[in-house]
């Protein structure tokens, strides 16, 4: 088919012009992708900065009525159970990560990481059934205990995740080196391995635990909440994404208020989070840049 | 038993390993085992305690139209009905802008500015479940009634799904807001399959002379297809087990209905609803049955996802 020189250039310019049009579709709805972000953050700030004060971070809610209060217990609460969570799995999870980057060849290994991929997408909701119907139920009460367990099996195999990953990195030579100089295995994993990408995990660690700090579904069945301090380990314990959702589906507007403030505490928190692992990551403790 | 012995006892060589390094790789075997173990009894847990209600209904339970705790009545149906229209709703909203981002990362923007937008993406995977909640019930319910909705209903209302007053609370803006939350879950994996697509297939399209809009569309959307639907499914899978966000704007309300603007439930939201107020055996047996079933799903939809994921890379890789 031979097209004349008009037809032909015709043709070019449709061509052309789809291109841009098209171009400009993908930034359109690019665009679309992270207006909610600014949106979210910017109805959190306006509406979570007139709650924050001294008071929100130190004081017991205050009964139906009255204006004030805070989340005080809330966030202990959520402290502690992050605690009992980081507890079992940050242990756990390095060294479940330098069994998956250093024995990877076992057989035990292997099925360990399907297990480990599968706990990452199971939803959160499972997990929280999970100790719903093994420990609470036969327990008869919500716990600080459950809840810790619930967060520290979602923590669990993101540190395991994370650290293999990091561990991975490390060329072959540096643990051959540490061989080599006549250390046993051990050791070389340990001392050298382990050590020389020592704040990598760390970073990991935290991320995960910023991961865990939102999560509200699995406690919501575990740990419960409370209106008091929590002064029991076995006892229901406030959190503050649970909090958070017990005010937000509240009719009171100085409820909904510091519902926000919650929320805004949390983001902030989340955000630092991810900025400083961000800028950690990319820094290598062996002195040369991953990235 | 022997087999057992084996796993940590394999024969080795007194020579070859040290005695402390035996006792290392001893100690990370039991971490292993413990940790798979706790899995196991999660599937036995999750199994036992649905038994009960499995016996009581027997497979009928999940075709089952009514729940009614109150009097006994028991069926899954809605909420497997409400999850999947959920999650449909999101990836019908979702998909495209995700898809397009990822596009946009991968091929159109300049370093200076895809690696802040990239940035960006991943905060909106950051946030917590019940913040997005928070800001669905008072931020984007109101909108959806006031301004979504009624267009809706005005234009669409032919399609039985634009149908019924509009709450604001409801199937539609629980699909919305769950298409921002998978959003970035598509755009991550599309992203990742983009990226392992030579570039030497790119260079070849434009070098026969094509736009950039069409190399796009052939040597990255087309290359990348079985990709993309791999990311869709993850994203699919996501949705169903998003549990507070879809709690909070779905109204909680066990119904069959054609309308996106109705009140229903999930199987993720009647778990979180009902479980700390669950006392009678056959109710809690029965929230185990819905999550066991959703543990299933959506074990069943990553998996394929991911499956789907290693298959496209490796065939990329050689």
């Amino acid at each position: 088919m031979i097209l004349s020189t008009r037809a032909n250039f015709r043709l070019l310019r449709r061509r052309r012009i789809k291109d841009r049009i098209m171009t400009g579709v993908i930034m359109l709805l690019s665009l679309i992708a992270i207006i909610p972000l600014f949106m979210i953050f910017y109805h959190i700030v306006v509406n979570g900065i007139s709650a924050i004060n001294f008071d929100f971070f130190t004081q017991l809610p205050v009964p139906l009525g009255e204006i004030g209060g805070g989340m005080g217990n809330c966030i202990l609460g959520s402290i502690i159970l992050i605690s009992i969570a980081s507890l079992g799995a940050v242990p756990i999870g390095v060294f479940g990560g330098v069994y998956l980057s250093e024995y990877k060849h076992e057989r035990t290994a292997s099925l360990f990481r399907w297990v480990v991929d599968l706990m990452m997408s199971m939803p959160s909701i499972v997990i929280g059934l999970f100790v719903y119907t093994s420990i609470v139920v036969p327990s008869k009460s919500f716990s600080a205990v459950a809840g810790g367990i619930a967060l520290g099996l979602l923590m669990l195999p993101i540190v395991a995740k994370t650290t293999e990953e990091v561990l991975k990195l490390t060329p072959l030579h540096v643990r051959e080196a540490g061989l080599a100089l006549g250390l046993s295995r051990w050791r070389v994993i340990l001392f050298i391995v382990l050590r020389g990408r020592k704040s990598a995990v760390i970073t990991g660690i935290v991320l995960a635990l910023g991961r865990i700090a939102g999560e509200t579904a699995p406690l919501l069945v575990t740990a419960f909440g409370n209106r008091n301090w929590p002064t029991s380990l076995m006892q229901p314990t406030p959190s503050l994404p649970v909090q958070i959702y017990n005010y937000a589906i509240s009719p009171y507007e100085n409820w909904h208020k510091q519902a926000w403030a919650g929320a805004l505490t949390l983001v902030v928190l989340i955000f630092f989070i991810n900025i400083f692992t961000r800028v950690v990551f990319t820094r290598n403790d062996l002195g040369r840049n991953t990235q | 038993m022997k087999k057992v012995f084996d796993l940590f006892f394999k024969k080795h060589k007194a020579s070859e390993v040290r005695k402390s390094d035996f006792a290392f790789v001893f100690f990370l075997r039991c971490l292993a085992v413990l940790v798979i173990l706790i899995f196991a009894s999660l599937i036995y847990y999750l199994w036992d305690g649905s038994s009960a209600i499995l016996k009581h209904s027997g497979w009928g339970f999940f075709l089952g139209r009514e729940w009614d705790p109150n009097s006994d009545q028991f069926g899954a149906l809605p909420f497997i009905y409400g999850t999947l229209l959920t999650s449909v709703v999101a990836l019908v909203i979702a998909a495209p802008i995700a898809i397009s981002a990822a596009i946009l990362l991968t091929e159109i923007a300049v370093q200076k500015i895809a690696k802040p937008f990239g940035f960006l993406i991943e905060m909106l995977a950051a946030i917590p479940s019940v913040v997005y909640g928070l800001w669905g019930i008072f931020v984007l319910a109101p909108f959806v009634r006031d301004y979504i909705q009624p267009f809706l209903g005005k234009y669409f209302s032919f399609l039985p799904f634009f149908k019924g007053p509009p709450f604001g609370i409801g199937i539609f803006t629980a699909g919305l807001i769950l298409a921002i939350m998978i959003l970035p879950t598509i755009t991550a994996v599309c992203r990742e399959v983009f990226l392992a697509i030579p570039t030497s297939l790119r260079e070849g399209v434009l070098a026969l002379g094509s736009t950039r809009w069409e190399m796009i569309k052939t040597a990255v959307v087309e290359a990348g297809f079985s990709g993309i639907l791999a990311a869709i499914a993850l994203g699919f899978g996501r949705a169903m087990g998003e549990t507070m966000a879809v709690t909070m704007l779905i109204g909680n309300r066990p119904d069959i209905s054609l309308s996106l603007f109705s009140p229903g439930a999930t199987m993720a939201s009647v778990i979180a609803n009902e479980s700390p107020e669950a006392t009678s055996n056959l109710h809690v047996s029965s929230l185990a049955a819905i999550g066991f079933a959703l543990f299933l799903v959506s074990l069943g939809v990553s998996g394929l996802a991911r499956l789907i994921t290693k298959i496209t890379k490796r065939r990329f890789a050689k």
